[in-house]
């Protein structure tokens, strides 16, 4: 046993890996032990889901622009196709899936799949682009997911199940339910996420892109980054490699907007625009490139921060922005990292002749 | 496979051919090969052929199109005329992926390595079509990924003690010194099982002793897998040591082919690397 944890641990892979999950178990495990005694405020309870979807969403992400090496700022654009899917999916099987853990499962897979499959099909001309035209292109589409969103009309009544893309064309049967409804959105969500299932997801979310990275696959995916042309000079196809990438992290966007959408009680097509795929890039940015638990935790404090300083008004956003420009200074800029260093130094510095003097007053 | 994989290596045009090169498909069979960009000819009329254990040289001066040929040969470029036959098959219209699966590998002048990866997984990444496993087993970690993952390591990390780099395997490649980076290089070429390797100026930025060493590696990677190789350099130590067959080119065009001895002595190289001899008298 201590044999095979030594081997392990010595892989610098596999220990950043299982360093990884145990902050994420354990991080659980707290925040399950303060619900489950009452510690929490009415507040902090309503961020645990979606902190949840978005450090999913932020891991994701991060696999695209971090691994990949691609900008795409359409994220929130297959979040919300997930979100939508897994709302009518789930309201759907409403009477034939009593269990509500199931039908969230089913739920998310759907939801996964048909935001895998819009990414395969924009990925087909998104991806001949490269770099800055790459992002703008994944903007513009992520505008038209939430623009087709916003003028969707689902319905179901005894009769089955009703679509139309204009208002009124829906007419509904006495008893009939508007799922979605245009502009306004979903209403009336059947709640079924809960914060054990968004521990489930992010732990499935990183099993994914953890595994992928440490794989053949994974090593394609980041040669492609580092260097596209010698990439190709060894046989890989830079074009599918890109599209794998592409489609996981599209799959796992909609898995995290079903999250996200089933734990509201109402959901409009304009919270999945551009501000919010640039918010989760900001994540991904600020918790380091190619750096999952970095996602992870800047994912849940920037979620955070701005929600509990919501008494602070107009100020809030100033400081956000302030905490931002501070996080990336310390750790981009090489003057103010030396600086940082320096005094770090310093401080080891003190402590060894510390231990020295008490090593020599002995 | 068409008409031309039938023509077998009979007589040793240029290159001193080795005896068991001989009555072997080439492997590498060029035919009037050339390229223009724009109304520019950077490539014309290039013919040559290559043995299956063979190491030729191409030399001339900057600008000469050395290094357009090479992207010819490897799909990075498509040919304005011409073919390229890769043991018997012609490369027509496909891309470098495709065209290093069927056994072209190569270096670079300005190197290119994947520089946020070790050593080891640079070389990994050159036997990415060799791993057998797929995308499923290695998402869920199945035994069969445990298993190619292991070979792979095996495999790589003998390729890396082939080239004297077994101890900075766990280095990040870009960490690397300039010398090291081009072993590195090849160590990843051969990686993919080339049937023939191209060396874009390898020796550049090496000191003597480093070159020293790698005309000896040149000579062992050809003795242990048999395997041609081609190569540009501007060191002609180097050229006219480890190379049988030199090619000499000149804005595009072949100005002569042969032997390291002929070549050294051939009036039209020695005219295009330093000039006519009446000019400067005059």
């Amino acid at each position: 046993m201590k044999k095979i944890w030594n081997k392990l641990w010595n892989n610098k892979n596999t220990r950043t890996n299982l360093i990884t999950y145990l902050v994420v178990i354990v991080a659980y495990a707290i925040m399950q032990t303060l619900y489950s005694m009452g510690i929490l405020s009415s507040a902090m309870k309503g961020y645990m889901v979606p902190v949840c979807a978005y450090i999913s969403l932020a891991v994701s992400l991060n696999l695209l622009v971090g691994i990949c090496g691609e900008l795409s700022l359409g994220h929130a654009g297959f979040m919300g196709i997930g979100a939508f899917t897994g709302i009518v999916v789930a309201a759907l099987l409403e009477t034939s899936i009593p269990n509500e853990i199931l039908r969230l499962t089913v739920a998310m897979f759907a939801g996964g799949t048909m935001a895998g499959v819009f990414g395969f099909f924009i990925g087909i001309p998104a991806l001949r682009l490269r770099g800055d035209y790459l992002a703008i292109v994944t903007l513009a589409f992520g505008e038209i997911l939430k623009n087709i969103f916003g003028n969707l009309y689902i319905g179901l009544d005894a009769e089955g199940f009703h679509m139309a893309a204009s208002a009124g064309k829906v007419q509904l049967l006495e008893g009939g339910k508007m799922i979605l409804d245009g502009p306004v959105g979903a209403t009336g969500i059947n709640r079924l996420s809960t914060f054990p299932m968004g521990f489930v997801l992010i732990l499935f979310t990183l099993f994914v892109v953890l595994n992928l990275i440490n794989s053949k696959e994974g090593r394609a995916i980041k040669a492609v980054r580092d260097n596209r042309i010698a990439a190709e000079s060894v046989g890989i196809n830079v074009t599918a490699f890109r599209m794998k990438a592409f489609v996981v992290s599209a799959f796992l966007a909609g898995m995290a907007g079903v999250l996200f959408g089933l734990n509201m009680s109402s959901v409009a097509a304009s919270k999945f625009n551009f501000n919010t795929s640039i918010n989760i890039l900001v994540f991904v940015v600020l918790g380091g490139m190619g750096n999952i638990l970095g996602s992870i935790i800047s994912a849940t404090v920037l979620y955070i921060l701005p929600e509990a300083m919501r008494g602070l008004d107009d100020l809030r956003m100033i400081l956000y922005a302030v905490v931002l420009i501070i996080v990336m200074l310390c750790t981009w800029s090489p003057s103010v990292k030396n600086v940082m260093q320096r005094i770090s130094a310093a401080i080891r510095d003190k402590v060894s002749r510390n231990k020295k003097e008490a090593g020599t007053n002995e | 496979m068409n008409e031309y994989s039938r023509k077998m290596l009979k007589v040793p045009t240029y290159n001193l051919l080795r005896e068991q090169d001989m009555g072997k498909l080439p492997v590498l069979d060029v035919r009037n090969l050339g390229i223009d960009f724009g109304g520019l000819t950077a490539v014309d009329g290039f013919n040559m052929t290559i043995g299956p254990t063979e190491i030729s040289g191409l030399i001339g001066p900057n600008g000469a199109g050395k290094t357009t040929i090479f992207n010819l040969l490897t799909s990075v470029y498509q040919p304005t005329r011409g073919s390229i036959l890769l043991n018997g098959i012609d490369t027509k219209g496909m891309n470098t992926a495709k065209v290093n699966k069927l056994g072209i590998a190569r270096t670079f002048q300005n190197i290119r390595l994947f520089n946020d990866m070790t050593a080891l997984d640079n070389v990994k990444v050159g036997m990415h079509n060799e791993i057998r496993c797929s995308f499923l087993s290695s998402l869920l970690r199945l035994p069969s990924y445990y298993k190619s993952e292991k070979k792979a390591n095996e495999k790589a990390m003998e390729l890396l003690d082939f080239m004297g780099l077994a101890d900075i395997a766990d280095q990040k490649a870009g960490s690397l010194p300039y010398g090291v980076q081009r072993r590195l290089e090849i160590c990843r070429a051969l990686a993919s099982n080339p049937a023939i390797i191209l060396l874009d100026e390898p020796a550049a930025g090496m000191n003597p002793s480093e070159t020293a060493e790698l005309m000896h590696q040149i000579r062992r990677i050809r003795d242990t897998f048999h395997i041609a190789i081609f190569l540009i350099e501007h060191d002609m130590n180097l050229v006219m040591n480890v190379c049988e067959g030199i090619v000499v080119v000149n804005y595009g065009k072949i100005i002569a082919k042969g032997t390291p001895e002929e070549i050294k002595n051939d009036p039209a190289v020695i005219e295009a690397y330093l000039g006519r001899k009446n000019e400067v008298d005059a």
